[in-house]
């Protein structure tokens, strides 16, 4: 082991996390619009909207990642068509791509997430709002959506992991992020186990976080569960 | 366009099915050592050592908890000087250098074990305490409890989640493509760069993890009536 390379990688590696922060953030944050769509377009009752959107999960669920960050940043560009348009300006853009890339698969993977915990809401509920004279959106938005999502938080949780990790994959198209840096300092020191260390445990730490915010998310929608104090 | 793709002297077609089987031969085996190291691991957890608790924690929480790709490196930059130090040990001191395919097995596997521990350990808990004591009570041994209570509830209770295993696991072989190991993933970037068609290769390569994907839950619902044929439905 060498100690001194390993604490001299720490503040290197510390300078991928704003990147890996912006990638996750993005994703998550674009992610949860398309979600929201998806879910909603599913449950809509309209036949071609519920196939599309099924047919879009099931392509970005059943295919790798690094397939779909590959086929935005390498293949879209090989088209003239994509290429005089304004959207080259960002499909140019690695960072982009992997922005595109992961909002697409979260986007897919929480929607499925959403739609569960949409039809897991009490039909009970349902028929009391309307009883009270509730119009859909207001039901909507009042019962339907405060009680999805609190019940869909434990498996989101796992979904804001799953992308801290998969953003690693956008050094795969040349964006210095946490994994990016490792491996270009990997390549010039060769000493694997420091590097391993440092950035696992960065990564660790990042997902540590992330699972208590979510779970301090978790206790601030659910009062009626603590004991009365 | 689509001559790239056919199986003559111009076409890729041979080498991505050629890649296509070494995506299913790794997966099957990254897989396989992933249960082992899960039954090792749902083991250790449920075991009463505080040592063997404390190192199958450690094991599921780093290797869940990293992204994949750095495992991989992992293996792939120090897995030859990991696996002389182990030489070292039992009295080898030539030069060990472990090929792609080891690699990508045994990162995989490795990522595999780990929710795979998860999965078995759920599926031994399910199992209703009564029945192992009502083996005991028959003067069963531990070994024969294991094989003939444990084991055959166990693979029931846990097919559904070695399902989702599997997906990730066969997803996850994808990254093996920077090892260089000739998998779908890997043909495609080579085609892709030589045919200037990146768009065909990797829409290829989809279709060919989708029809993976979609084979494999098909065979896993099938496995799972079988394993259920005995459980009437309420």
């Amino acid at each position: 082991m060498n100690w001194e390379l390993m604490w001299d990688s720490v503040p290197t590696l510390l300078g991928g996390v704003p990147v890996t922060l912006e990638l996750v953030g993005l994703a998550l944050l674009f992610g949860a619009l398309v979600a929201f769509g998806t879910a909603l377009l599913r449950l809509s009752g309209n036949p071609v909207a519920e196939r599309l959107m099924a047919a879009y999960v099931f392509v970005f669920r059943g295919t790798p990642l690094l397939v779909q960050i590959f086929l935005i940043y390498y293949g879209l560009g090989q088209f003239e068509a994509v290429r005089s348009t304004f959207l080259w300006t960002f499909l140019r853009e690695p960072f982009w791509c992997a922005i595109l890339a992961l909002t697409l698969n979260t986007g897919a993977y929480t929607s499925e997430i959403l739609r569960g915990a949409i039809l897991s809401v009490p039909q009970g509920q349902i028929e009391a709002a309307r009883a009270c004279g509730m119009s859909r959106t207001l039901l909507f938005r009042r019962i339907v959506m405060p009680v999805a999502i609190r019940q869909m938080l434990p498996a989101y949780g796992n979904e804001v992991i799953l992308m801290v990790k998969a953003s690693s994959l956008a050094s795969t198209i040349t964006l210095l992020e946490i994994t990016g840096i490792a491996r270009k300092i990997i390549a010039q020191t060769f000493a694997v186990f420091e590097i391993f260390i440092v950035a696992g445990s960065i990564y660790l730490l990042l997902n540590f976080i992330a699972s208590r915010l979510i779970r301090y998310a978790e206790w601030r929608m659910t009062p009626y569960l603590r004991a009365r104090g | 366009m689509f001559e790239l793709l056919s199986f003559g002297p111009n076409g890729w077609g041979g080498q991505l099915l050629a890649g296509a089987a070494m995506t299913v031969a790794v997966s099957l085996s990254s897989f396989l050592l992933g249960l082992v190291f899960g039954s090792a691991g749902a083991a250790a957890k449920l075991s009463h050592n505080i040592v063997l608790n404390g190192i199958a924690e450690v094991y599921t929480t780093v290797v869940r908890g990293v992204p994949e790709l750095l495992v991989i490196y992992l293996l792939f930059f120090g897995g030859g000087s990991m696996a002389m130090a182990l030489g070292r040990v039992f009295g080898y001191d030539g030069y060990v250098e472990l090929n792609a395919f080891t690699i990508g097995v045994l990162s995989v596997g490795l990522i595999s074990g780990a929710y795979s521990t998860e999965v078995i350990r759920g599926a031994v808990q399910a199992v209703h305490f009564g029945q192992i004591e009502a083996a005991r009570a028959c003067g069963m041994s531990r070994w024969l409890i294991l094989r003939r209570i444990l084991v055959p509830q166990t693979m029931r209770y846990a097919l559904p989640g070695l399902g989702n295993v599997w997906q990730l696991t066969l997803k996850d072989t994808a990254l093996i493509s920077v090892t260089a190991l000739a998998e779908i993933m890997r043909v495609a970037h080579v085609a892709a760069g030589s045919t200037r068609q990146p768009f065909l290769f990797y829409t290829t390569a989809a279709v060919l993890y989708l029809v993976l994907t979609t084979v494999s839950t098909a065979a896993f619902e099938r496995a799972e009536r079988h394993a259920n044929r005995g459980v009437r439905r309420a």
